[in-house]
């Protein structure tokens, strides 16, 4: 008697609720792995898994055991050579026995390494930042015209040719044309045998002849005929833009230490990684400035230090004229500032005019963190109080203060919030 | 006749045909089974049966995670191919067949694991003691919804802390012995009754004039327990001053588990070699009858000795010797001593020699464990086919030794060391529990009975700490050998 159950149907992922207790229980580890991470990786990278390495003796699961020492004896198969007596050298590493197996895992043990699965690394990653579920939001309203494939057609320019096409059809025809003269060919061919067997000669050469100009037309078949051709046929279809250029912009003056800009650095993730689950095709822009601004390379954004007063009106000059340049139509465009705040003179009225009249209309949102010192945070910077002009009359403005990493989330929380409706 | 099937596909169709094909040729051999319930999975699946040794219900705990993690890492980088199947000593007979596997495979898969494993676990004399193969199932149910909801009044953390101790004792929380039945009520008042007429009967006057015993007398400085308890879990399930009832029922769920497993350790060599000599014999009678083509018996042929390899102890992916060539060569031979026995076989076996291989192997399979098998039926032919020696490796001496191999003077020295290496007494350290201080502090005090002068490994502070946790007042492990304590005591103060 046998029962045969399919299990398959069941679905896998009966250990993730253990992975997951395994992943809480060792959290604080995995957690120094990530923000490890997190400090290597370029921005555009962010989403990928990872590996994590755990110490083995950290999870190690003790029972009663035997250490080493005492007297015991081992049976071992394999004997090629030993006699009774024999006397072997200790193996240095093992605890008796000389196994093979030994060989070759010394510090690879020491470790127990898994990889993280995207989707772990991101909650991880926000865990720290403090940041509810993410929801995959509603994509962007902006449409262009893309041309797609639809079937094809008998009308076309000669790149369209669809040739595999085109030779089915011809082939189709001569089979269909050919085939009937074939036929009748060959009718005519018995006939004239029997005509001949019978010593009917002028009707033979009637035969003759009419099978002659069969085969006269049979051969004249065109290989090719114009109603064979055929070509794709493309049609233009409206679809949302699937990309987006994303600013980022640094004040990376003399104020701005390495803690600001780790800072900075989280929040440039987060805007990114909120991007990259929207459009299929993120491009990042990154700007940094002094007293003039330049754009460079990630490596350099982050990590390169430089001198200079601040002048906050020349990245966003330089930002609107990269846009205008190379990405004026069909990009999302998006932006984020990250600065201490420290403008000067006319500076910062004059950056707020600038951002309102000619960088917002073109943007779809744009963010502005300002990294203060704790300390100082109570006191707001010129820059601060002109943006907050900006926010009040514009809807894709944000801006917020922060001085750990926790807060950075709320900058986008009315970003993640308008999308999402 | 004609063959089942060609080719490598299965469907459910031809499983049920093959079963059938199985079924009756294992019938011939007399096998008896518990009926079978195949369950058809997907390598994932596997991957998750694998993490909770095979249980197909299990309680959720981060120890079952870091194994699940581990064998997916391997599988994926492709350092560990997967088993074939998994059986589950349950009645029906649960096995799992993955779906990657061609027809051929299934087979063997069948004969393996629904004839072979099956009839094991219903004949062996440890599996009928000690599982309930009709019970595991609903306890399995019971035992994770139990913890689940415990998860649920006290919190994730604080049933973990208490299931990582208890996992922590399990090799020492299974009995050995069986204990003598609670008495029920009408038992007690009968054996009461008894005491009574006895003392009616033996009446004398007499003894009223003997002087009465001084207390201190009467009750001797009480050691509790009264013998040395070697099952430290039911022990601390029993008698632990702290632990509350849904603790204890834990404690008790882990015990439950530990005893469930406790004769599949004892059974390796000889359970997988049982599985492997049966579907040997049944799928190579397929093939006399025709049921089955060649090229079925090729692949059928490079699965199998693909299983039963044995590197020798040099050999760069030597890992121990593998139970299922040492099992399915000790059952293949002790076939051929009934068969065809030699001189030797004669000299060595004699009540063996010539008599009827059915009824041997039948009674062997029921009647054993690893090391007494081994102890009873390793041949000088096997030892000298595996080329088995034994070394000693003593502190005193600056290198190992060669103190016997397989030759005239050294086989039984040979398979008795053998036998000791797979004896579960030996391979778990023997540490009991022996006092409780009821009176006093309520300190537990363990001893280790150092064998050889074997010492615990340096986790040893650890699982003391763990039972510390479950205990609630102190603990102490002392370190005895020769009725003389050794060492210092590793102690967890309250």
């Amino acid at each position: 008697m046998l029962h045969v159950i399919d299990r398959r149907p069941n679905g896998r992922g009966k250990s993730a609720v253990n992975r997951e207790r395994f992943l809480r229980r060792y959290k604080t580890q995995i957690q120094a792995a990530v923000k490890k991470m997190i400090g290597e990786r370029h921005l555009a990278d962010m989403e990928r898994g990872g590996e994590v390495r755990v110490p083995k003796k950290d999870i190690s699961e003790p029972s009663f055991g035997f250490g080493r020492g005492g007297d015991r004896e081992i049976v071992l198969p394999g004997n090629r050579e030993y006699a009774v007596g024999d006397r072997i050298p200790r193996p240095k590493n093992a605890g008796g026995a000389r196994g093979g197996n030994d060989n070759g895992q010394g510090d690879g043990e020491d470790a127990f390494v898994f990889s993280l699965s995207r989707e772990e690394f991101m909650q991880i990653f926000f865990d720290d930042l403090e940041l509810p579920n993410l929801a995959r939001t509603e994509l962007g309203r902006a449409e262009r015209q893309k041309s797609a494939r639809a079937g094809y057609r008998k009308t076309g320019v000669p790149a369209n040719l669809a040739i595999v096409r085109t030779l089915s059809q011809s082939l189709a025809r001569r089979i269909a044309l050919g085939g009937v003269l074939a036929r009748e060919l060959q009718a005519l061919e018995s006939a004239f045998s029997v005509a001949v067997a019978v010593g009917q000669s002028d009707f033979a050469a009637e035969v003759h002849a009419q099978s002659e100009r069969l085969a006269r037309r049979r051969a004249g078949l065109p290989f090719l005929e114009e109603s064979d051709l055929r070509y794709r046929n493309r049609v233009l279809r409206p679809e949302p833009i699937a990309r987006a250029v994303m600013f980022c912009l640094m004040d990376v003056s003399a104020s701005m230490d390495e803690e600001k800009k780790d800072l900075a650095k989280r929040f440039f993730t987060l805007l990114y990684l909120f991007l990259a689950r929207q459009y299929g095709e993120v491009e990042l822009i990154f700007i940094r400035h002094t007293d003039d601004a330049e754009e460079v390379d990630e490596d350099t954004f982050f990590h390169d230090t430089r001198t200079g007063g601040t002048v906050v009106s020349s990245a966003l000059e330089l930002a609107e004229k990269i846009r205008s340049e190379r990405y004026a139509r069909g990009w999302n465009v998006y932006a984020a500032q990250a600065s201490d705040g420290d403008a000067f003179g006319a500076d910062p009225a004059r950056s707020a005019r600038f951002l309102r009249e000619r960088l917002l209309p073109a943007t779809r949102y744009y963010t502005y963190l300002e990294l203060a010192a704790p300390a100082v945070q109570e006191q707001a910077s010129t820059l601060w109080a002109e943006y907050a002009r900006v926010a009040e009359a514009t809807g894709n403005f944000a801006m917020r203060r922060a001085t750990e990493r926790e807060q950075i989330y709320p900058v986008f929380r009315d970003l993640f919030r308008k999308e999402s409706q | 006749m004609s063959p089942i099937s060609r080719g490598t596909d299965w469907d459910f169709d031809l499983l049920e045909r093959y079963d059938s094909a199985i079924a009756h040729v294992a019938a011939s051999f007399g096998l008896d089974t518990y009926p079978n319930q195949i369950e058809i999975i997907t390598s994932e699946q596997m991957l998750d049966a694998y993490a909770t040794s095979g249980l197909p219900v299990g309680y959720p705990h981060w120890s079952y995670g870091k194994e699940f993690i581990r064998n997916e890492q391997a599988y994926r980088r492709g350092m560990q191919g997967l088993a074939y199947e998994i059986v589950i000593n349950s009645n029906p007979c649960i096995a799992y067949l993955m779906e990657e596997n061609t027809m051929a495979t299934q087979a063997l898969v069948i004969a393996h694991a629904c004839y072979g494993h099956n009839s094991f676990f219903k004949g062996n004399h440890l599996f009928r003691q000690w599982t309930a193969a009709d019970a595991i199932l609903d306890y399995l149910v019971f035992a994770r919804r139990y913890v689940m909801e415990c998860e649920e009044r006290r919190g994730a953390a604080a049933v973990e802390e208490v299931l990582d101790a208890c996992h922590a004792l399990m090799p020492h929380g299974v009995d050995r012995y069986r204990r003598p039945a609670a008495l029920s009520l009408k038992a007690e008042t009968v054996r009461l009754a008894e005491r009574e007429a006895h003392r009616e009967r033996h009446f004398n006057d007499l003894w009223r004039t003997l002087p009465e015993r001084s207390p201190e007398i009467a009750t001797p400085a009480a050691c509790f327990p009264a013998e040395p308890q070697e099952n430290i879990l039911y022990f601390v399930e029993k008698y632990s001053p702290k632990l509350e009832p849904w603790q204890r029922e834990l404690v008790r769920i882990v015990r439950k588990l530990a005893q469930y497993f406790y004769p599949q350790a004892q059974t390796k060599v000889m359970n997988e070699g049982w599985a492997t000599f049966w579907h040997y014999t049944i799928l190579n009678r397929l093939h006399e009858q025709g049921l089955v083509n060649d090229g079925f018996m090729l692949e059928f042929l490079k699965s199998h000795t693909n299983v039963t390899g044995q590197p020798a102890f040099d050999s760069p992916v030597y890992s121990g010797l593998n139970p299922y060539a040492l099992g399915f060569a000790m059952f293949a031979d002790l076939r051929r001593i009934c068969e065809r026995p030699d001189a030797e076989d004669r000299e060595w076996f004699p009540q063996l020699a010539g008599s009827d291989w059915r009824v041997t192997l039948d009674f062997a399979m029921r009647n054993f464990k690893d090391d007494s098998f081994i102890a009873q039926y390793l041949s000088p032919r096997l030892m000298r086919e595996f080329h088995l020696f034994a070394i000693a490796d003593h502190t005193d001496q600056d290198a190992l030794r060669v103190d016997s191999i397989h030759d005239e003077h050294g086989y039984r020295r040979v398979r008795k060391l053998l036998a000791q290496q797979h004896a579960q007494e030996i391979r778990v350290p023997d540490v009991q529990v022996v006092r409780f201080d009821r009176d006093g502090d309520r300190a537990l005090t363990l001893r280790h009975l150092r064998h050889r002068g074997r010492p615990l490994t340096e986790t040893t502070t650890q699982v003391v700490a763990h039972l510390r946790r479950l205990w609630g007042f102190a603990v102490r492990l002392e370190t005895w050998e020769n009725d003389v304590r050794i060492g210092d005591v590793v102690e967890c103060p309250a």
